[in-house]
């Protein structure tokens, strides 16, 4: 398909737009812009097709299955996106004069009662954008908390299981922390006794994902709180998989003192093609004093943004927060109430149901019930027939379904990692579960029809060391090369052409 | 609730299928002693009616720019949004995809980023775009970790005349990162490139804003070269709607272009979410933080895009990953490339230009008024300063009441200017409002 470069005409134009009657206005010479920029020239006609040619070879929740482990790609409530389109949401200013967003600031302000409730931690900051900005939040108010109480260069590290996600050590590294990693036991816990050996007066922290990465509660949590409470640090909940536990279990009620949430994943803002997200934070009292600016609190009936933190880190984003993503995640909580725990349990139940038809064809490393999803290993197909991991995700595709997240976590080999979600019907899961059986018989019998699969995209498999060898990141114009030709411009074609 | 699918007989068949006779036994891992055991404390359900209404009943409690003329700005603008981009960000497929890992799935969505990582090079006159950052502040603390990386050093210079906010998100990273943040004050609303030279020895990048945060278009070519002598990586922090009439910061030596993308396709939504942009000279593509789109072939040859140089990110590289980021706004982004092809290079000229004319015949009718600008003898382009004799909250309060928001109080960030208001104007203005803007201020 052409780029919308390459539909680009000379003189076209989608664009109507105000030339009020007032004298123009001049840049100075030295500044003003010398060549135009390459945008597309393009009528309105052509730009629609040319993005719904677009979106149709995307797709998304909307078109059909896609349980992509540890990324909760549930459905998106359509009455969201009519609620965060009202003009009174849309079209505020975030500079607005507190009397006149009493409203926003209200959603605010219930938003973060409603996130203290579900992880049982008192104080919000809605401002992250994402779950990996709340973790770098996180641990920046460890920092602030530790330097206060004079401790700041004596705890250094955070200690993070083999399991976690690899934005976790990232966020570790950007923090300027050091990273300690803990071994994971033969039942898919963390490893208590690694972890004894590695927790003392240095420690900062601990980033637990609970359910981890494997799908699985941790069933020594309790052990764990008490090794990180006698060393004096603090723990992390990494939220990415608070859809397992909502209305069943507190992060804040068994020992954590900061949460952050993915409101992307539990609370159904959509994905976007990869964002927008929404990652705020709940912490225990004693760090409140160090959360981000400005606090959104309520007073009598008025609701006001308050700035008045002496100790804060500061701000990690502009103004509040995504706020269309706030709009959005409290619809969706509202629509729910108090039977959120019904969100959790249909999670856990459709997780579970998937798990048993499929583990005797697949290996399942850890012989156990799973939370919201669970993680297989292909490695006995790999083994037997020669096909891999990657092959069965893309074959998947062929029969409609998006793959799972596939290798990872790391400590799994060929790792397929499966989130159905409670918005799926059974008759779903049925046929997500007859194409997995399927595509076993298939890597026994007609093993060229997974390695060379998928058969029905529009387009096989891609090469990805190309890629990132020779990377093109960026339309070049004339000088663009054409990868389906022989690697020479398309300029010089056409004049040979000619 | 109407969001799940299950029936009383699916539950039934899929637990005898597990082989437990309960959900509650599906939780039995969790030890009992780390159980809720209560129901959580939460307002009863609404059905969809009584949502929209109770949602309508808080939106109703703002006051939007639909409802009071505005003049705000300071960060995010009331720029136009057209249709198109609404039709665009609709469709179902953009809307509930995730990063596209499999690459065989979403080539619409990669292409898409591809499209936009090229709009970003073209205005910036740069080579490489990531797929989006979360906004115009977070972008500033990318381009200080990528900067510092890149030159080993640990200082990075802000101008005082930078985004307030922005230098309040970098302050607020900078401990994390190792760096020490050294400002550099603005001398009359734009920043003294000898100033900048001398403070930019030894530091990783120097950021700068064009047009600044007070409206006033910098000396940039200067700016970047006075980083560029001290062998600091010059950053500029830009508006994209700007950036058919200004020059683009890869063309006067910037390593680096930033910004907020709000004003291109975005609406303002009290703050976000929008998206941010970070863009660069090729030399940087492998320390470059996010996403990017790549085009390569397919085993046929077809040409086809991928998530490429992923093994600087978090997934494969872990601790040593160049950002932590995973979730972008590749949505927003997305409107962005909707808008910016609905524009057009012409398009986008013209919309410079009107906001140019429109911002000067303000800046002229509140001059003729009586009314001082801040920094009369700087350029400006769709943002200006002026001083409105009083303290810049009671003007603000009196222009409200007749149905005008006359813009920002700048003494929120700066000392010595609490009679100051930042006023923006952008092409969805009329002279008829902006003659109203006078006469309340005049008044």
């Amino acid at each position: 398909m052409k780029l919308v470069y390459e539909k680009s005409r000379p003189g076209r134009r989608a664009s109507s737009l105000p030339r009020p009657e007032v004298p123009a206005a001049e840049v100075p010479e030295e500044l003003r812009r010398a060549s135009p920029p390459r945008l597309p020239e393009i009528s309105e006609p052509e730009l629609v097709r040319h993005f719904t040619a677009l979106a149709d070879r995307t797709f998304g929740v909307d078109t059909g299955f896609y349980p992509l482990g540890s990324c909760t790609m549930k459905h998106n409530p359509r009455v969201n996106e009519r609620v965060v389109n009202l003009p009174g949401f849309r079209d505020l200013h975030p500079l607005q004069e507190e009397d006149a967003s009493q409203g926003a600031l209200e959603l605010m302000w219930r938003l973060q009662e409603i996130l203290a409730e579900i992880v049982g931690l008192p104080a919000v900051s809605l401002q992250p954008a994402a779950g990996s900005q709340g973790e770098l939040t996180g641990l920046l108010l460890m920092r602030a908390y530790f330097a206060d109480r004079g401790e700041g260069d004596q705890r250094r590290e955070i200690v993070i299981p083999d399991t976690a996600h690899g934005t976790n050590p990232a966020s570790v590294t950007m923090a300027g922390y050091e990273l300690v990693d803990v071994k994971t036991d033969p039942r898919g816990n963390v490893d208590v006794d690694d972890l004894r050996g590695k927790v003392g007066p240095q420690t900062a922290g601990l980033m637990l994902t609970n359910p981890s990465t494997l799908g699985l509660f941790d069933e020594g949590i309790e052990e764990i709180t008490r090794i990180f409470h006698e060393a004096g640090a603090l723990m992390y909940y990494d939220g990415a998989n608070l859809n397992a536990i909502c209305g069943i279990s507190r992060p804040g009620d068994f020992g954590f003192d900061i949460v952050h949430f993915n409101l992307h994943k539990t609370f159904s803002q959509p994905h976007g093609g990869g964002g927008p997200g929404g990652g705020p934070i709940a912490v225990r009292e004693r760090l409140e004093p160090y959360l981000p600016v400005p606090a959104v609190v309520r007073e009598g009936e008025a609701f006001r943004l308050d700035y008045g933190r002496p100790k804060t880190i500061g701000k990690v984003r502009g103004f509040c927060g995504p706020f269309g993503v706030f709009v959005r995640s409290y619809a969706y909580i509202r629509s729910y109430g108090p039977a959120l725990r019904e969100m959790s349990e249909v999670a856990v139940l459709n997780a579970n149901y998937l798990l048993a038809r499929l583990k005797d064809t697949y290996e399942a490393p850890f012989d156990r019930l799973c939370m919201h999803e669970f993680v297989l290993s292909g490695r006995k197909l790999k083994r037997e027939h020669g096909v891999t991991t990657l092959d069965v995700a893309k074959r998947l595709m062929d029969y409609g379904f998006h793959p799972p997240t596939i290798y990872f976590p790391l400590i799994v080999p060929e790792a397929l990692m499966i989130e159905p979600t409670e918005t799926e019907a059974k008759e779903t899961l049925d046929a997500f579960a007859d194409a997995m059986l399927a595509i076993a018989h298939e890597a026994a019998g007609q093993p060229e029809l997974l390695k060379e699969a998928p058969h029905v995209r529009p387009v096989k498999r891609l090469d990805e060391v190309r890629a990132a060898k020779q990377p093109v990141v960026r339309y070049r114009f004339e000088q663009h090369e054409d990868p389906q030709g022989a690697g020479e411009p398309r300029q010089l074609e056409a004049q040979k052409g000619a | 609730m109407s969001f799940l699918s299950l029936t009383e007989q699916d539950r039934e068949q899929m637990l005898e299928t597990i082989g437990v006779d309960s959900i509650d036994e599906l939780f039995e891992q969790i030890p009992v002693g780390v159980r809720l055991g209560r129901a959580l404390e939460l307002e009863p359900a609404l059905s969809e009616p009584e949502l929209v209404a109770h949602l309508n009943e808080l939106a109703s409690r703002n006051i939007d720019t639909g409802r009071e003329v505005s003049f705000l700005g300071a960060g995010i603008y009331d720029h136009y949004v057209p249709a198109v981009v609404d039709a665009v960000l609709a469709r179902g497929e953009f809307l509930t995809a995730y990063t596209p890992y499999q690459p065989e799935m979403s080539q619409g969505v990669l292409q898409a980023i591809f499209e936009y990582q090229t709009a970003i090079c073209e205005l910036t006159g740069m080579d490489v775009s990531n797929a989006s950052g979360y906004d115009g502040t977070t972008v500033a603390a990318d381009a200080c970790y990528l900067a510092r990386q890149a030159t080993g050093r640990s200082k990075v210079v802000l101008t005082e005349a930078l985004n307030p906010q922005v230098r309040q998100v970098v302050k607020t990273y900078a401990p994390g990162f190792g760096l020490d943040v050294v400002e550099v004050p603005h001398r009359d609303g734009t920043t003294d490139p000898d100033e900048l030279r001398a403070a930019a020895g030894e530091a990783a990048c120097v950021i700068f804003q064009q047009p600044n945060f007070f409206g006033c278009l910098e000396p940039a070519p200067d700016l970047a070269a006075a980083a560029n002598d001290a062998g600091a990586l010059p950053v500029a922090h830009v508006d994209p709607v700007s950036l058919g009439v200004l020059e683009a910061p890869g063309v006067y030596g910037c390593a680096l272009a930033i910004g907020e993308g709000q004003s291109a396709g975005n609406y303002q939504s009290y703050g976000g979410p929008h998206y941010g942009f970070l863009a660069a000279r090729s030399e940087f593509i492998r320390r470059m933080p996010g996403r990017i789109s790549g085009e390569t072939v397919d085993s046929e040859g077809r040409r086809g895009f991928v998530l490429t140089l992923q093994t600087r990110e978090q997934h494969i590289r872990r601790e040593k990953a160049t950002s932590n980021i995973t979730t972008n706004q590749t949505l927003l982004a997305l409107a962005g490339l909707v808008h910016l092809s609905w524009l057009g290079p012409q398009g986008l000229r013209e919309l410079g230009e009107t906001c140019l004319a429109l911002s000067r015949y303000a800046k002229e009718r509140l001059s003729e008024a009586g009314l001082e600008l801040v920094f009369p003898e700087k350029a400006t382009f769709k943002e200006f300063a002026v001083r409105v004799g009083r303290p810049a909250k009671d003007a603000i309060s009196d222009a409200r009441a007749a149905g005008i928001h006359p813009g920002y109080a700048l003494g929120r960030d700066y000392a010595g200017l609490d009679d100051a208001l930042l006023v923006a104007v952008t092409e969805k203005r009329t002279t008829a409002e902006i003659d109203s803007l006078v006469e309340v201020l005049a008044a």
